[in-house]
Protein backbone atom coordinates (compact mmCIF):
# COMPACT_ATOMS: atom_id res chain seq x y z
CA UNK A 1 0.00 0.00 0.00
CA UNK A 2 2.49 2.15 0.92
CA UNK A 3 4.76 1.47 -2.28
CA UNK A 4 1.23 2.65 -4.12
CA UNK A 5 0.80 5.40 -2.27
CA UNK A 6 4.54 6.56 -3.25
CA UNK A 7 4.09 5.36 -7.09
CA UNK A 8 0.44 7.53 -6.96
CA UNK A 9 2.64 10.50 -6.45
CA UNK A 10 5.01 10.12 -8.70
CA UNK A 11 2.79 9.53 -11.55
CA UNK A 12 0.89 12.45 -10.54
CA UNK A 13 4.35 14.43 -10.20
CA UNK A 14 5.27 13.81 -13.27
CA UNK A 15 2.03 14.38 -15.17
CA UNK A 16 2.52 17.88 -13.69
CA UNK A 17 5.76 18.40 -13.74
CA UNK A 18 5.87 22.33 -14.69
CA UNK A 19 2.47 24.14 -14.60
CA UNK A 20 -0.05 23.66 -11.44
CA UNK A 21 2.36 21.39 -9.75
CA UNK A 22 2.13 23.39 -6.32
CA UNK A 23 -1.63 23.34 -6.11
CA UNK A 24 -1.62 19.28 -7.33
CA UNK A 25 0.81 18.61 -4.36
CA UNK A 26 -1.11 20.42 -1.49
CA UNK A 27 -4.24 18.42 -2.90
CA UNK A 28 -2.08 15.43 -2.88
CA UNK A 29 -0.58 16.11 1.14
CA UNK A 30 -4.37 16.83 1.80
CA UNK A 31 -5.68 13.47 0.83
CA UNK A 32 -2.60 11.46 2.31
CA UNK A 33 -2.32 13.49 5.72
CA UNK A 34 -6.09 14.10 7.09
CA UNK A 35 -4.88 13.72 10.04
CA UNK A 36 -3.03 17.13 9.26
CA UNK A 37 -6.08 20.13 10.06
CA UNK A 38 -7.14 21.01 6.84
CA UNK A 39 -6.47 24.74 5.36
CA UNK A 40 -9.02 26.36 4.56
CA UNK A 41 -9.34 26.50 0.87
CA UNK A 42 -9.42 29.98 -0.02
CA UNK A 43 -11.31 31.63 -3.01
CA UNK A 44 -8.28 32.06 -5.12
CA UNK A 45 -6.98 28.51 -4.26
CA UNK A 46 -9.98 26.83 -6.23
CA UNK A 47 -8.83 24.95 -9.36
CA UNK A 48 -10.46 26.35 -12.37
CA UNK A 49 -11.93 24.03 -14.59
CA UNK A 50 -9.09 24.94 -17.38
CA UNK A 51 -6.34 24.19 -14.64
CA UNK A 52 -7.84 20.36 -14.26
CA UNK A 53 -5.97 18.12 -15.78
CA UNK A 54 -7.23 16.22 -18.70
CA UNK A 55 -7.57 12.29 -18.69
CA UNK A 56 -5.46 11.65 -21.27
CA UNK A 57 -2.52 13.31 -19.80
CA UNK A 58 -3.50 11.90 -16.58
CA UNK A 59 -3.68 8.38 -17.56
CA UNK A 60 -0.11 8.38 -19.08
CA UNK A 61 0.62 6.29 -21.63
CA UNK A 62 1.60 3.29 -19.20
CA UNK A 63 -1.63 3.05 -17.97
CA UNK A 64 -3.18 3.73 -20.69
CA UNK A 65 -1.83 0.61 -22.07
CA UNK A 66 -2.37 -1.55 -19.07
CA UNK A 67 -6.19 -0.28 -18.60
CA UNK A 68 -6.36 -1.72 -22.63
CA UNK A 69 -4.30 -5.15 -21.36
CA UNK A 70 -6.80 -5.51 -18.62
CA UNK A 71 -9.66 -4.69 -20.52
CA UNK A 72 -8.83 -7.06 -23.13
CA UNK A 73 -7.30 -9.92 -20.79
CA UNK A 74 -11.14 -9.28 -19.18
CA UNK A 75 -13.15 -9.53 -22.71
CA UNK A 76 -10.69 -13.01 -23.68
CA UNK A 77 -11.54 -14.34 -20.05
CA UNK A 78 -14.94 -13.96 -20.94
CA UNK A 79 -14.97 -15.47 -24.37
CA UNK A 80 -13.36 -18.56 -23.20
CA UNK A 81 -15.85 -18.57 -20.18
CA UNK A 82 -18.81 -18.19 -22.87
CA UNK A 83 -16.50 -20.85 -24.99
CA UNK A 84 -16.33 -23.27 -22.61
CA UNK A 85 -20.27 -22.89 -21.00
CA UNK A 86 -22.30 -22.68 -23.80
CA UNK A 87 -26.44 -21.50 -23.18
CA UNK A 88 -27.49 -22.60 -26.49
CA UNK A 89 -30.68 -20.67 -26.32
CA UNK A 90 -29.05 -17.70 -27.62
CA UNK A 91 -27.70 -19.14 -31.04
CA UNK A 92 -30.62 -21.98 -31.64
CA UNK A 93 -32.95 -21.05 -33.95
CA UNK A 94 -36.81 -21.63 -32.64
CA UNK A 95 -38.14 -24.14 -35.52
CA UNK A 96 -41.58 -23.35 -36.08
CA UNK A 97 -42.99 -26.65 -37.40
CA UNK A 98 -46.15 -27.49 -39.72
CA UNK A 99 -49.41 -27.60 -37.58
CA UNK A 100 -50.71 -30.56 -36.98
CA UNK A 101 -54.35 -30.96 -38.55
CA UNK A 102 -57.53 -32.41 -36.25
CA UNK A 103 -56.28 -33.13 -32.66
CA UNK A 104 -58.14 -34.24 -30.16
CA UNK A 105 -57.96 -32.50 -27.34
CA UNK A 106 -58.39 -34.32 -24.02
CA UNK A 107 -61.71 -33.38 -22.16
CA UNK A 108 -60.16 -31.90 -18.84
CA UNK A 109 -62.56 -34.33 -17.08
CA UNK A 110 -61.84 -36.43 -13.62
CA UNK A 111 -61.86 -39.68 -16.59
CA UNK A 112 -59.06 -38.19 -18.69
CA UNK A 113 -57.09 -37.01 -15.10
CA UNK A 114 -57.52 -40.60 -13.96
CA UNK A 115 -56.49 -42.10 -16.93
CA UNK A 116 -53.61 -40.24 -17.36
CA UNK A 117 -53.62 -38.92 -20.73
CA UNK A 118 -53.21 -35.13 -19.07
CA UNK A 119 -52.21 -33.68 -16.20
CA UNK A 120 -53.08 -30.86 -14.67
CA UNK A 121 -49.57 -29.02 -13.84
CA UNK A 122 -47.94 -26.61 -15.76
CA UNK A 123 -46.51 -26.97 -19.19
CA UNK A 124 -42.74 -26.31 -19.47
CA UNK A 125 -42.51 -23.76 -22.84
CA UNK A 126 -42.25 -24.69 -25.96
CA UNK A 127 -38.63 -22.84 -26.05
CA UNK A 128 -37.29 -25.07 -23.30
CA UNK A 129 -38.74 -28.59 -24.50
CA UNK A 130 -37.10 -27.28 -27.83
CA UNK A 131 -33.81 -26.50 -26.39
CA UNK A 132 -33.03 -28.73 -23.52
CA UNK A 133 -32.76 -32.22 -25.46
CA UNK A 134 -30.96 -35.21 -24.78
CA UNK A 135 -29.90 -36.12 -28.53
CA UNK A 136 -26.56 -38.16 -28.36
CA UNK A 137 -27.45 -38.66 -32.38
CA UNK A 138 -26.72 -35.13 -32.52
CA UNK A 139 -24.86 -33.63 -29.55
CA UNK A 140 -24.39 -34.72 -26.11
CA UNK A 141 -24.75 -30.88 -25.10
CA UNK A 142 -28.20 -31.02 -24.07
CA UNK A 143 -28.80 -27.36 -24.86
CA UNK A 144 -26.48 -27.78 -28.39
CA UNK A 145 -28.38 -30.13 -29.77
CA UNK A 146 -31.20 -27.66 -31.36
CA UNK A 147 -28.26 -26.20 -33.29
CA UNK A 148 -26.85 -29.18 -34.59
CA UNK A 149 -30.47 -30.86 -35.55
CA UNK A 150 -31.79 -27.29 -37.27
CA UNK A 151 -31.14 -29.01 -40.73
CA UNK A 152 -32.36 -32.22 -39.58
CA UNK A 153 -34.58 -32.66 -42.83
CA UNK A 154 -37.17 -36.28 -42.57
CA UNK A 155 -38.62 -36.40 -46.49
CA UNK A 156 -39.35 -39.56 -47.81
CA UNK A 157 -39.23 -40.95 -44.41
CA UNK A 158 -40.16 -44.91 -43.87
CA UNK A 159 -40.72 -46.46 -40.69
CA UNK A 160 -40.21 -50.65 -41.31
CA UNK A 161 -42.82 -52.66 -39.19
CA UNK A 162 -41.37 -56.52 -38.90
CA UNK A 163 -40.77 -59.43 -37.12
CA UNK A 164 -43.42 -61.62 -35.40
CA UNK A 165 -46.82 -60.31 -37.19
CA UNK A 166 -48.86 -61.36 -39.26
CA UNK A 167 -48.92 -57.91 -41.50
CA UNK A 168 -45.49 -56.98 -41.52
CA UNK A 169 -45.59 -53.20 -43.67
CA UNK A 170 -43.07 -50.65 -44.42
CA UNK A 171 -45.05 -47.27 -43.71
CA UNK A 172 -44.28 -44.09 -45.26
CA UNK A 173 -44.86 -41.49 -42.68
CA UNK A 174 -48.31 -40.01 -43.95
CA UNK A 175 -49.64 -43.47 -43.62
CA UNK A 176 -47.88 -44.36 -40.15
CA UNK A 177 -49.91 -40.99 -38.84
CA UNK A 178 -53.36 -42.22 -41.18
CA UNK A 179 -53.35 -45.03 -38.53
CA UNK A 180 -55.48 -43.52 -36.08
CA UNK A 181 -56.53 -39.76 -35.33
CA UNK A 182 -54.13 -37.81 -33.48
CA UNK A 183 -54.79 -37.11 -29.79
CA UNK A 184 -53.16 -34.30 -27.68
CA UNK A 185 -51.62 -35.85 -24.35
CA UNK A 186 -50.01 -33.83 -21.83
CA UNK A 187 -47.56 -35.94 -20.09
CA UNK A 188 -45.22 -35.67 -17.17
CA UNK A 189 -41.66 -36.75 -18.69
CA UNK A 190 -38.93 -37.53 -16.25
CA UNK A 191 -35.40 -37.78 -17.40
CA UNK A 192 -33.05 -40.20 -15.76
CA UNK A 193 -30.72 -37.04 -15.53
CA UNK A 194 -33.48 -36.04 -12.40
CA UNK A 195 -35.35 -32.91 -14.35
CA UNK A 196 -38.82 -33.17 -15.79
CA UNK A 197 -41.29 -31.33 -17.82
CA UNK A 198 -44.47 -31.47 -18.78
CA UNK A 199 -45.11 -31.75 -22.32
CA UNK A 200 -48.35 -32.06 -24.48
CA UNK A 201 -47.85 -34.22 -27.06
CA UNK A 202 -49.79 -35.04 -30.34
CA UNK A 203 -49.56 -38.74 -30.78
CA UNK A 204 -51.69 -41.65 -30.72
CA UNK A 205 -51.73 -45.46 -28.47
CA UNK A 206 -48.80 -47.30 -29.87
CA UNK A 207 -51.41 -50.15 -29.27
CA UNK A 208 -53.02 -49.10 -32.56
CA UNK A 209 -50.00 -49.40 -34.41
CA UNK A 210 -49.67 -52.99 -33.14
CA UNK A 211 -53.30 -53.77 -33.90
CA UNK A 212 -52.71 -52.83 -37.96
CA UNK A 213 -49.54 -55.28 -38.19
CA UNK A 214 -51.17 -58.28 -35.53
CA UNK A 215 -48.63 -59.47 -33.81
CA UNK A 216 -48.29 -63.58 -33.53
CA UNK A 217 -48.90 -64.86 -30.11
CA UNK A 218 -45.08 -65.12 -29.97
CA UNK A 219 -43.94 -61.96 -29.81
CA UNK A 220 -43.03 -60.88 -26.24
CA UNK A 221 -41.13 -57.39 -27.30
CA UNK A 222 -41.17 -54.84 -29.07
CA UNK A 223 -37.69 -53.85 -30.23
CA UNK A 224 -37.30 -50.05 -31.72
CA UNK A 225 -34.26 -48.53 -33.63
CA UNK A 226 -33.67 -45.02 -34.62
CA UNK A 227 -32.12 -43.76 -38.07
CA UNK A 228 -28.49 -44.20 -38.41
CA UNK A 229 -26.77 -41.72 -40.63
CA UNK A 230 -23.68 -40.00 -39.80
CA UNK A 231 -23.84 -37.84 -42.25
CA UNK A 232 -27.81 -36.39 -40.98
CA UNK A 233 -26.86 -36.75 -37.59
CA UNK A 234 -23.41 -35.65 -36.47
CA UNK A 235 -23.39 -36.95 -33.40
CA UNK A 236 -23.14 -40.20 -34.89
CA UNK A 237 -19.26 -39.61 -36.05
CA UNK A 238 -18.38 -39.88 -32.30
CA UNK A 239 -18.02 -43.57 -30.69
CA UNK A 240 -19.87 -42.30 -27.49
CA UNK A 241 -22.52 -45.04 -28.15
CA UNK A 242 -23.31 -47.70 -29.53
CA UNK A 243 -25.34 -46.36 -33.03
CA UNK A 244 -27.70 -46.88 -33.79
CA UNK A 245 -29.84 -45.93 -30.22
CA UNK A 246 -32.24 -48.90 -29.69
CA UNK A 247 -34.86 -49.50 -27.55
CA UNK A 248 -37.49 -52.19 -26.32
CA UNK A 249 -40.20 -52.71 -24.69
CA UNK A 250 -42.45 -55.78 -23.04
CA UNK A 251 -45.32 -56.51 -25.27
CA UNK A 252 -48.06 -56.05 -22.00
CA UNK A 253 -46.63 -52.49 -22.03
CA UNK A 254 -46.04 -51.39 -25.11
CA UNK A 255 -50.08 -52.10 -25.36
CA UNK A 256 -50.49 -49.87 -22.18
CA UNK A 257 -52.77 -47.21 -23.77
CA UNK A 258 -50.15 -44.41 -22.35
CA UNK A 259 -47.67 -45.72 -24.47
CA UNK A 260 -47.79 -43.19 -27.59
CA UNK A 261 -46.16 -43.12 -30.77
CA UNK A 262 -46.07 -39.14 -30.90
CA UNK A 263 -45.61 -36.91 -34.05
CA UNK A 264 -45.83 -33.43 -32.46
CA UNK A 265 -45.92 -31.26 -29.38
CA UNK A 266 -47.88 -27.86 -28.88
CA UNK A 267 -50.24 -29.04 -31.83
CA UNK A 268 -47.34 -28.65 -34.44
CA UNK A 269 -45.15 -31.36 -36.32
CA UNK A 270 -41.91 -32.56 -33.83
CA UNK A 271 -38.82 -30.40 -34.26
CA UNK A 272 -36.12 -31.96 -34.98
CA UNK A 273 -34.21 -31.68 -31.86
CA UNK A 274 -37.34 -33.78 -29.98
CA UNK A 275 -37.22 -36.74 -32.59
CA UNK A 276 -38.92 -35.64 -35.71
CA UNK A 277 -40.98 -37.02 -37.44
CA UNK A 278 -41.77 -39.72 -34.84
CA UNK A 279 -40.76 -41.00 -31.70
CA UNK A 280 -41.94 -43.56 -28.68
CA UNK A 281 -43.13 -41.96 -25.52
CA UNK A 282 -43.37 -43.99 -22.55
CA UNK A 283 -44.47 -41.22 -19.59
CA UNK A 284 -44.20 -43.74 -16.96
CA UNK A 285 -40.50 -44.41 -17.68
CA UNK A 286 -37.22 -42.87 -17.79
CA UNK A 287 -36.79 -40.22 -20.91
CA UNK A 288 -34.21 -42.48 -22.32
CA UNK A 289 -36.81 -45.23 -23.22
CA UNK A 290 -38.70 -42.51 -25.67
CA UNK A 291 -36.46 -43.41 -28.44
CA UNK A 292 -36.59 -41.03 -31.26
CA UNK A 293 -36.39 -40.81 -35.25
CA UNK A 294 -37.53 -43.92 -35.12
CA UNK A 295 -37.04 -46.10 -38.48
CA UNK A 296 -37.41 -49.53 -37.56
CA UNK A 297 -40.14 -51.56 -35.71
CA UNK A 298 -39.75 -55.62 -34.60
CA UNK A 299 -41.87 -57.71 -32.78
CA UNK A 300 -39.57 -60.47 -31.52
CA UNK A 301 -39.59 -63.08 -28.76
CA UNK A 302 -37.04 -62.54 -26.56
CA UNK A 303 -35.87 -59.11 -24.69
CA UNK A 304 -33.86 -56.94 -27.10
CA UNK A 305 -30.41 -55.26 -26.27
CA UNK A 306 -30.89 -51.49 -25.63
CA UNK A 307 -28.55 -48.85 -25.75
CA UNK A 308 -27.82 -47.33 -22.36
CA UNK A 309 -28.24 -50.25 -21.00
CA UNK A 310 -25.16 -52.01 -22.97
CA UNK A 311 -23.68 -48.88 -22.04
CA UNK A 312 -23.62 -49.27 -18.57
CA UNK A 313 -26.05 -52.04 -16.93
CA UNK A 314 -25.58 -51.42 -13.38
CA UNK A 315 -27.08 -47.37 -14.43
CA UNK A 316 -29.78 -47.69 -17.11
CA UNK A 317 -32.23 -51.11 -16.83
CA UNK A 318 -34.24 -52.39 -19.18
CA UNK A 319 -37.64 -52.03 -17.76
CA UNK A 320 -36.00 -48.15 -16.15
CA UNK A 321 -39.81 -47.52 -14.54
CA UNK A 322 -39.55 -44.41 -12.91
CA UNK A 323 -38.82 -45.04 -8.82
CA UNK A 324 -38.31 -42.09 -6.24
CA UNK A 325 -36.87 -45.19 -3.98
CA UNK A 326 -34.39 -46.86 -6.41
CA UNK A 327 -31.28 -44.17 -7.07
CA UNK A 328 -29.45 -44.18 -9.85
CA UNK A 329 -25.70 -45.29 -8.37
CA UNK A 330 -24.46 -41.81 -8.90
CA UNK A 331 -27.34 -39.64 -7.68
CA UNK A 332 -31.10 -39.83 -5.96
CA UNK A 333 -33.82 -40.16 -7.82
CA UNK A 334 -36.23 -38.80 -4.76
CA UNK A 335 -36.80 -35.18 -6.56
CA UNK A 336 -36.38 -33.84 -9.29
CA UNK A 337 -35.48 -30.48 -10.97
CA UNK A 338 -38.98 -29.06 -13.18
CA UNK A 339 -37.53 -27.27 -15.70
CA UNK A 340 -38.69 -23.57 -15.44
CA UNK A 341 -39.18 -23.71 -11.36
CA UNK A 342 -37.01 -22.33 -8.77
CA UNK A 343 -37.23 -25.45 -5.84
CA UNK A 344 -37.44 -29.24 -6.52
CA UNK A 345 -40.34 -31.38 -6.66
CA UNK A 346 -40.38 -34.95 -5.07
CA UNK A 347 -40.61 -37.81 -7.72
CA UNK A 348 -43.25 -39.81 -7.76
CA UNK A 349 -43.77 -43.69 -7.89
CA UNK A 350 -43.93 -44.50 -12.08
CA UNK A 351 -43.90 -40.83 -12.56
CA UNK A 352 -47.25 -40.36 -11.35
CA UNK A 353 -48.65 -42.88 -13.73
CA UNK B 1 9.91 -8.11 -13.99
CA UNK B 2 9.80 -4.89 -11.65
CA UNK B 3 7.84 -4.72 -8.49
CA UNK B 4 4.91 -2.80 -10.14
CA UNK B 5 4.52 -5.10 -12.63
CA UNK B 6 3.97 -7.83 -11.09
CA UNK B 7 1.23 -5.70 -9.08
CA UNK B 8 -0.25 -5.13 -12.27
CA UNK B 9 -0.12 -8.91 -13.31
CA UNK B 10 -2.09 -9.42 -10.01
CA UNK B 11 -4.61 -7.31 -10.78
CA UNK B 12 -4.94 -8.98 -14.02
CA UNK B 13 -5.73 -12.12 -12.57
CA UNK B 14 -8.24 -10.55 -10.02
CA UNK B 15 -10.15 -9.18 -12.48
CA UNK B 16 -9.96 -12.03 -15.05
CA UNK B 17 -10.77 -14.62 -12.44
CA UNK B 18 -13.71 -12.36 -11.36
CA UNK B 19 -15.33 -12.58 -14.93
CA UNK B 20 -16.90 -16.06 -14.68
CA UNK B 21 -18.65 -15.15 -11.61
CA UNK B 22 -20.06 -11.72 -12.95
CA UNK B 23 -21.36 -13.62 -16.21
CA UNK B 24 -22.98 -15.85 -14.13
CA UNK B 25 -24.49 -13.25 -11.83
CA UNK B 26 -25.39 -11.03 -14.95
CA UNK B 27 -26.62 -14.06 -17.34
CA UNK B 28 -28.91 -15.17 -14.28
CA UNK B 29 -30.42 -12.10 -13.26
CA UNK B 30 -30.77 -11.97 -17.53
CA UNK B 31 -32.63 -15.24 -17.22
CA UNK B 32 -30.05 -16.83 -20.41
CA UNK B 33 -28.60 -19.55 -18.28
CA UNK B 34 -30.61 -21.51 -19.84
CA UNK B 35 -33.79 -23.97 -19.22
CA UNK B 36 -32.26 -25.61 -16.60
CA UNK B 37 -29.84 -22.74 -15.01
CA UNK B 38 -29.84 -24.76 -11.72
CA UNK B 39 -27.36 -27.13 -13.15
CA UNK B 40 -25.76 -24.68 -15.22
CA UNK B 41 -24.60 -23.02 -11.94
CA UNK B 42 -23.72 -26.31 -10.62
CA UNK B 43 -21.84 -27.55 -13.41
CA UNK B 44 -20.17 -23.96 -14.35
CA UNK B 45 -18.99 -23.63 -10.79
CA UNK B 46 -17.26 -26.89 -10.48
CA UNK B 47 -15.98 -26.59 -14.38
CA UNK B 48 -14.12 -23.02 -12.91
CA UNK B 49 -12.74 -24.71 -9.87
CA UNK B 50 -11.02 -27.57 -11.95
CA UNK B 51 -9.64 -24.26 -14.52
CA UNK B 52 -8.43 -22.56 -11.55
CA UNK B 53 -6.64 -25.65 -10.33
CA UNK B 54 -5.44 -26.64 -13.29
CA UNK B 55 -3.76 -23.32 -13.79
CA UNK B 56 -2.26 -23.22 -10.11
CA UNK B 57 -0.62 -26.62 -10.99
CA UNK B 58 0.72 -24.79 -14.21
CA UNK B 59 2.73 -22.02 -12.19
CA UNK B 60 5.14 -23.83 -11.36
CA UNK B 61 6.10 -25.58 -14.95
CA UNK B 62 5.48 -22.34 -16.86
CA UNK B 63 8.17 -20.55 -14.68
CA UNK B 64 11.00 -23.10 -15.07
CA UNK B 65 10.42 -23.88 -18.91
CA UNK B 66 9.92 -19.96 -19.92
CA UNK B 67 11.88 -19.00 -17.11
CA UNK B 68 9.29 -16.58 -15.78
CA UNK B 69 9.75 -16.87 -12.41
CA UNK B 70 7.82 -13.90 -11.57
CA UNK B 71 4.58 -16.29 -12.67
CA UNK B 72 5.31 -18.01 -9.01
CA UNK B 73 3.96 -14.12 -7.45
CA UNK B 74 0.33 -15.38 -9.16
CA UNK B 75 0.27 -18.61 -7.69
CA UNK B 76 -1.88 -17.90 -4.51
CA UNK B 77 -4.58 -15.96 -6.14
CA UNK B 78 -5.27 -18.57 -8.51
CA UNK B 79 -5.15 -21.37 -5.85
CA UNK B 80 -7.44 -18.93 -3.92
CA UNK B 81 -9.89 -18.26 -6.84
CA UNK B 82 -9.99 -22.49 -7.35
CA UNK B 83 -11.39 -22.59 -3.58
CA UNK B 84 -13.67 -19.19 -4.22
CA UNK B 85 -14.99 -21.28 -7.18
CA UNK B 86 -15.49 -24.61 -5.30
CA UNK B 87 -17.31 -23.32 -2.08
CA UNK B 88 -19.54 -21.67 -4.75
CA UNK B 89 -19.84 -25.17 -6.50
CA UNK B 90 -20.68 -26.73 -3.29
CA UNK B 91 -23.06 -23.82 -1.99
CA UNK B 92 -24.91 -24.43 -5.61
CA UNK B 93 -25.48 -28.04 -4.82
CA UNK B 94 -26.68 -27.52 -1.03
CA UNK B 95 -29.19 -24.71 -2.23
CA UNK B 96 -30.04 -25.73 -5.45
CA UNK B 97 -29.85 -29.22 -5.71
CA UNK B 98 -30.48 -30.07 -1.81
CA UNK B 99 -32.68 -27.08 -1.43
CA UNK B 100 -30.85 -26.06 1.93
CA UNK B 101 -31.24 -29.45 3.55
CA UNK B 102 -28.53 -30.29 5.47
CA UNK B 103 -29.35 -34.25 6.30
CA UNK B 104 -29.92 -34.48 2.30
CA UNK B 105 -26.34 -32.93 1.79
CA UNK B 106 -24.90 -35.17 3.87
CA UNK B 107 -26.58 -37.72 2.91
CA UNK B 108 -25.49 -37.46 -0.94
CA UNK B 109 -22.05 -36.98 0.36
CA UNK B 110 -22.12 -40.16 1.87
CA UNK B 111 -24.12 -41.99 -0.75
CA UNK B 112 -22.21 -40.67 -3.97
CA UNK B 113 -19.08 -41.99 -4.47
CA UNK B 114 -18.43 -38.90 -6.84
CA UNK B 115 -18.95 -36.97 -4.37
CA UNK B 116 -16.51 -38.20 -2.06
CA UNK B 117 -14.00 -37.04 -4.71
CA UNK B 118 -15.26 -33.55 -4.73
CA UNK B 119 -15.53 -33.01 -0.92
CA UNK B 120 -12.16 -34.48 -0.76
CA UNK B 121 -10.82 -31.93 -3.31
CA UNK B 122 -12.83 -29.49 -1.12
CA UNK B 123 -11.65 -29.96 1.99
CA UNK B 124 -8.01 -30.78 1.18
CA UNK B 125 -8.25 -27.32 -0.41
CA UNK B 126 -9.35 -25.42 2.68
CA UNK B 127 -6.19 -25.62 4.95
CA UNK B 128 -4.39 -24.26 2.07
CA UNK B 129 -6.59 -21.26 1.82
CA UNK B 130 -6.08 -20.59 5.63
CA UNK B 131 -2.22 -20.95 5.24
CA UNK B 132 -1.61 -18.87 2.19
CA UNK B 133 -0.82 -15.95 3.79
CA UNK B 134 2.64 -14.23 3.94
CA UNK B 135 2.22 -15.10 8.10
CA UNK B 136 1.13 -18.42 8.05
CA UNK B 137 4.17 -19.22 5.41
CA UNK B 138 6.39 -17.78 8.11
CA UNK B 139 4.85 -19.05 10.88
CA UNK B 140 4.93 -22.46 9.26
CA UNK B 141 8.16 -22.64 7.40
CA UNK B 142 9.21 -22.64 4.19
CA UNK B 143 9.72 -26.43 4.28
CA UNK B 144 6.85 -27.33 6.38
CA UNK B 145 4.79 -25.15 4.49
CA UNK B 146 5.90 -26.51 1.28
CA UNK B 147 4.81 -30.06 2.45
CA UNK B 148 1.39 -28.73 3.47
CA UNK B 149 0.35 -27.49 -0.09
CA UNK B 150 1.54 -30.38 -1.54
CA UNK B 151 -1.77 -31.35 -0.89
CA UNK B 152 -2.91 -29.19 -3.92
CA UNK B 153 -2.13 -32.21 -6.42
CA UNK B 154 -4.66 -34.24 -3.96
CA UNK B 155 -6.81 -31.55 -4.62
CA UNK B 156 -6.45 -31.58 -8.83
CA UNK B 157 -6.24 -35.50 -9.28
CA UNK B 158 -9.81 -35.57 -7.18
CA UNK B 159 -11.04 -32.95 -8.67
CA UNK B 160 -11.10 -34.62 -11.79
CA UNK B 161 -12.20 -38.02 -11.05
CA UNK B 162 -15.38 -36.30 -9.54
CA UNK B 163 -15.62 -34.92 -12.88
CA UNK B 164 -15.15 -37.59 -14.71
CA UNK B 165 -17.42 -40.23 -12.69
CA UNK B 166 -20.60 -37.54 -12.96
CA UNK B 167 -20.29 -36.85 -16.34
CA UNK B 168 -22.68 -39.65 -17.91
CA UNK B 169 -21.16 -40.58 -21.04
CA UNK B 170 -19.38 -37.97 -23.22
CA UNK B 171 -16.51 -38.17 -20.87
CA UNK B 172 -13.55 -36.23 -23.30
CA UNK B 173 -14.08 -33.17 -20.93
CA UNK B 174 -12.92 -34.48 -17.86
CA UNK B 175 -10.32 -36.47 -20.07
CA UNK B 176 -8.85 -33.14 -21.32
CA UNK B 177 -8.85 -31.96 -17.87
CA UNK B 178 -6.62 -35.26 -16.98
CA UNK B 179 -4.39 -35.25 -19.92
CA UNK B 180 -3.56 -31.21 -19.27
CA UNK B 181 -2.84 -32.67 -15.56
CA UNK B 182 -0.85 -35.58 -16.39
CA UNK B 183 1.37 -33.68 -18.51
CA UNK B 184 1.94 -31.17 -16.17
CA UNK B 185 3.06 -33.58 -13.16
CA UNK B 186 4.70 -35.95 -15.69
CA UNK B 187 7.05 -32.46 -16.01
CA UNK B 188 7.25 -32.34 -12.30
CA UNK B 189 8.14 -35.94 -12.05
CA UNK B 190 10.75 -36.10 -14.76
CA UNK B 191 12.50 -32.64 -13.12
CA UNK B 192 12.55 -34.18 -9.66
CA UNK B 193 13.90 -37.39 -11.03
CA UNK B 194 16.72 -35.47 -12.90
CA UNK B 195 17.68 -32.84 -10.12
CA UNK B 196 17.82 -36.75 -7.70
CA UNK B 197 20.23 -38.18 -10.30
Amino acid sequence: MLANGRNRKRIANKAHAGRGQETKWEMSDKLSASHKPLKPVKESNKISAREITPPSVYFNRRNFIRAGILAASAVATGAVYRKLNPVGTDTAPTIQTATIEGVQKPAATATNNDSGFTVNEAQTSFENITHYNNFYEFSTHKEEVAVKASNFKTDGWTVSVEGLANKPKVFTLGDLLKIAPPEERIYRMRCVEAWSMVIPWVGFSFSKLLAAVEPLSSAKYVAFETLLDPARMPGQNSDVLNWPYVEGLRMDEAMNPLAILASGIYGRALPPQDGAPIRMVIPWKYGFKGIKSIVKIKLVETQPRTTWSDYAPDEYGFYANVNPHVDHPRWSQATEQRIGEPGRRPTLMFNGY
Amino acid sequence: MKEDDIRFAKLLVLVCGAVPLALLVWDQAHNRLGANPQNFLILTTGMMTLIFLTLTMAVTPARKVFGLNWVIQLRRMLGLYAFFYACLHFLCFYSLDRGFSIPGTLHEIVARKYIWFGITALLVMAPLALTSTNAMIKRLGGKRWRALHRLAYVAAIAGVIHFYMQVKADVRLPLVFAAVLAILFGYRAINYLHHRN
